[in-house]
């Protein structure tokens, strides 16, 4: 098998570590921030839920609550749409220079 | 129960018995009434059948190998699988439960909409592509990618088997609730026509049955979700502030479905629900299992995209019909039970009453039959893991040790996807009077539990020993098992004792960090001449989980 040999040139690449170590970073720091918005929610939720009945502006019933809440759906939506531009792009084209690089 | 307890009372009486199982979700819908025959609604759900029989007629024909049947062949494209996963995770309960907990009590049903979807991104960072990259068909693919195939495949399909029954039984007893309300027919055809067709789709048409099934069923409910939330919002020029000042106007509790109300009272229990939704979500097998059915990375991702744009689009929409249902359907007596307080059928018809109010009969029929066609697609996708579970991992891989052939696997798979319908119908036929409130949460808490601890460390962590994961595997199942039993939603609602031994509804705050320090310490006092081996072959395995070289079906790079 030719992968056998490509397999040790390619852990040798120095972009080999940039892909993982980017990808990886990018990965746990979006899960981070998934986690804080997450959290961040359930515990304004619990301990200051008068926060979110603030009306949006004088006189009207939508509260503060309502934007928050849907942002938080839509940050999730954001938030993977950003992952995978940027995985199907840049990472994608790390790994072929990598993969094409160690033949 | 408490923060339930405190909604159902203002919600009045026929709440009561649903509100606990909206909490634990998809597929349970406590006891329902029957109601009259509604022929419009038997119709369309015919043509369903008629349609989806019609696939699985086609994809019979084109399902040969053993890839063919597990994973469609590998040849369903991103937005395909994005929508099936919508079709998987969109259950008949998320539909009429979380728009029967905004039409009760507005802001609450939003906040647990919200924690049923933030798992999907984690999903996505972590663990679709890697998934992808080392495995072939099932999660034990991954999960003994580098250790003693015997004991950790012998884990995984347990954890599998596991989430898959607990989670079929709350979908075939929602089944029989859902077609005594919906179509007024009786509980046990409801049980015995999901377990037939169910059957019928999986043996016949494999994962590409099961894959259209789910197309399907995806579009037909976010189209009808759409109409319904369009004609709302027809009715208010569009205006967001017109309805919810009309729904403050006329709801019970006023200004006060605009905030946060009693559904996260207790922090902590709050957080362990949260964690069961969030990485429960990403141990379940059928979930897992759809990523197999794509080409590569790059569409598993994009197909998580696809359907967290989908569930987060229909999540909003539940919202808005939730409040539609305040304004049209709450306080119309033609919706109400002979007190006139409470909806004719409980809360749950919320959704089904305002698809009336805005479309008519032929719509109300529509929504209906589409409620139900959403339960099969769901036990279909659940019936397939399990039937995966017990050929690909015990049968091929445990008991043969891969000595035998595809053909015989499959036919393996096929005689387990009839034993698990028949099981199914008579755990559905056993299950019909008991409160099943706790069973989705359960099968949520042990995915996060089992399946997601012994995953995420096969795939990130060097250390992991086969010791380290069956036994961390296992406690953690133990646990999460244990305690719900020992707690207020079976010790309590189902034993009938006075108090629960365990506190807390919801076991995943103490059984997912348990299950992971077990893993990692019994991996660490591992110095065996195995737990080496496995240590070492951690870099050929992050090498294909990051570059997919080597990965099952991969396009030539």
């Amino acid at each position: 098998m030719s992968n056998k040999l490509s397999a040790e040139k390619i852990r040798s690449n120095p972009k080999y570590a940039e892909l993982v170590s980017k990808r990886s970073g990018f990965a746990w720091s979006l899960t981070g921030l998934v986690l804080a918005i997450y959290y961040g929610f359930i515990l304004i939720i619990a301990f200051m839920p008068q926060f979110l009945a603030t009306p949006l502006s004088a006189g009207s019933v939508t509260t503060i609550g309502l934007p928050i809440g849907v942002g938080v759906i839509l940050s999730a939506i954001v938030l993977t749409g950003i992952y995978v531009y940027r995985a199907n792009g840049e990472f994608d084209e790390l790994t072929k220079d990598l993969i094409e690089g160690s033949k | 129960m408490k923060r339930f307890e405190a909604i159902s009372v203002s919600v009045g009486a026929a709440a009561l018995a649903f509100l606990p199982t909206i909490a634990l979700a998809a597929g349970d819908l406590g006891q329902t009434q029957q109601q009259a025959t509604n022929w419009h609604a038997i119709i369309m759900f015919i043509l369903f059948v008629g349609l989806t029989l019609g696939i699985t007629y086609w994809a019979a024909k084109h399902t040969r190998s053993a890839s063919d049947f597990y994973a469609a062949g590998g040849g369903i494209t991103g937005l395909q699988n994005g929508l099936a996963i919508a079709g998987d995770y969109m259950s008949a309960a998320s539909f009429l439960g979380i728009s029967a907990l905004v039409y009760g009590s507005g802001f609450d049903g939003l906040i647990y909409s919200v924690g049923w979807l933030v798992g999907w991104p984690i999903i996505l960072f972590l663990i679709a592509e890697r998934l992808r990259n080392l495995g072939k068909y099932t999660f034990a693919d991954v999960a003994s990618y580098r250790l003693q195939q015997t004991p950790v495949r012998t884990f995984a399909a347990t954890g599998s088997l596991v989430v898959v029954i607990f989670y079929l039984i709350g979908q075939m007893v929602g089944a029989g609730q859902l077609i005594k309300l919906l179509f007024g027919l009786d509980y046990l055809y409801a049980v015995i026509i999901v377990g037939v067709l169910m059957i019928v789709y999986v043996t016949f048409g494999g994962m590409k049955a099961t894959t259209w099934v789910q197309i399907i069923k995806a579009c037909l409910l976010l189209s009808g979700a759409t109409f319904i939330a369009l004609a709302v919002l027809y009715r208010f020029g569009f205006s967001f502030e017109a309805l919810f000042a009309k729904a403050v106007e006329v709801h019970p509790k006023h200004m006060a479905i605009m905030s946060p109300g009693t559904l996260v009272s207790n922090p902590i229990e709050a957080i362990s629900l949260a964690m069961a939704l969030m990485f429960g979500t990403a141990g379940l097998p059928h979930i897992l299992m759809r990523f197999f059915t794509v080409p590569d990375a790059k569409a598993a991702r994009k197909s998580v995209f696809y359907a967290t744009s989908l569930i987060g689009y229909f999540y909003i929409l539940t919202f808005i019909i939730g409040f539609g249902a305040i304004v049209l359907v709450g306080g119309h007596p033609e919706y109400l039970d002979a007190t006139g307080k409470a909806l004719r059928g409980g809360n749950n018809m919320a959704a089904v009453h305002l698809a009336h109010a805005v479309g008519g009969d032929l719509f109300l029929g529509f929504i209906s039959a589409v409620a139900f066609a959403t339960i099969l697609a769901v036990v279909s996708g659940l019936t397939l893991a399990g039937a995966s579970a017990i050929s690909h991992d015990l049968y091929a891989n445990v008991f043969y040790r891969g000595r035998t052939n595809e053909q015989t696997e499959v036919l393996v798979s096929k005689v387990a996807s009839i034993g698990l319908g028949i099981i199914a119908v008579i755990l559905g036929i056993v299950f019909e009077k008991q409160n099943v409130a706790y069973m989705v949460g359960l099968a949520f808490a042990i995915a996060a539990s089992t399946n997601f601890p012994v995953l995420v460390m096969s795939m990130f962590w060097g250390g992991l020993t086969t010791r380290g994961a069956v036994t961390g595997g296992f406690i953690g199942l133990a646990a999460a098992v244990i305690l719900t039993v020992l707690g207020p939603t079976v010790w309590v609602d189902v034993f009938h004792y006075s108090t629960a031994i365990f506190p807390m509804k919801y076991p995943a705050i103490i059984s997912m960090p348990l299950a992971f320090i077990a893993t990692w310490f019994f991996s660490v006092i591992d110095h065996s001449p195995s737990a080496q081996r496995e240590h070492d072959a951690f870099e050929a395995q992050l090498l294909r989980s990051e570059t997919g070289l080597g990965a099952e079906g991969a396009s030539a790079h």
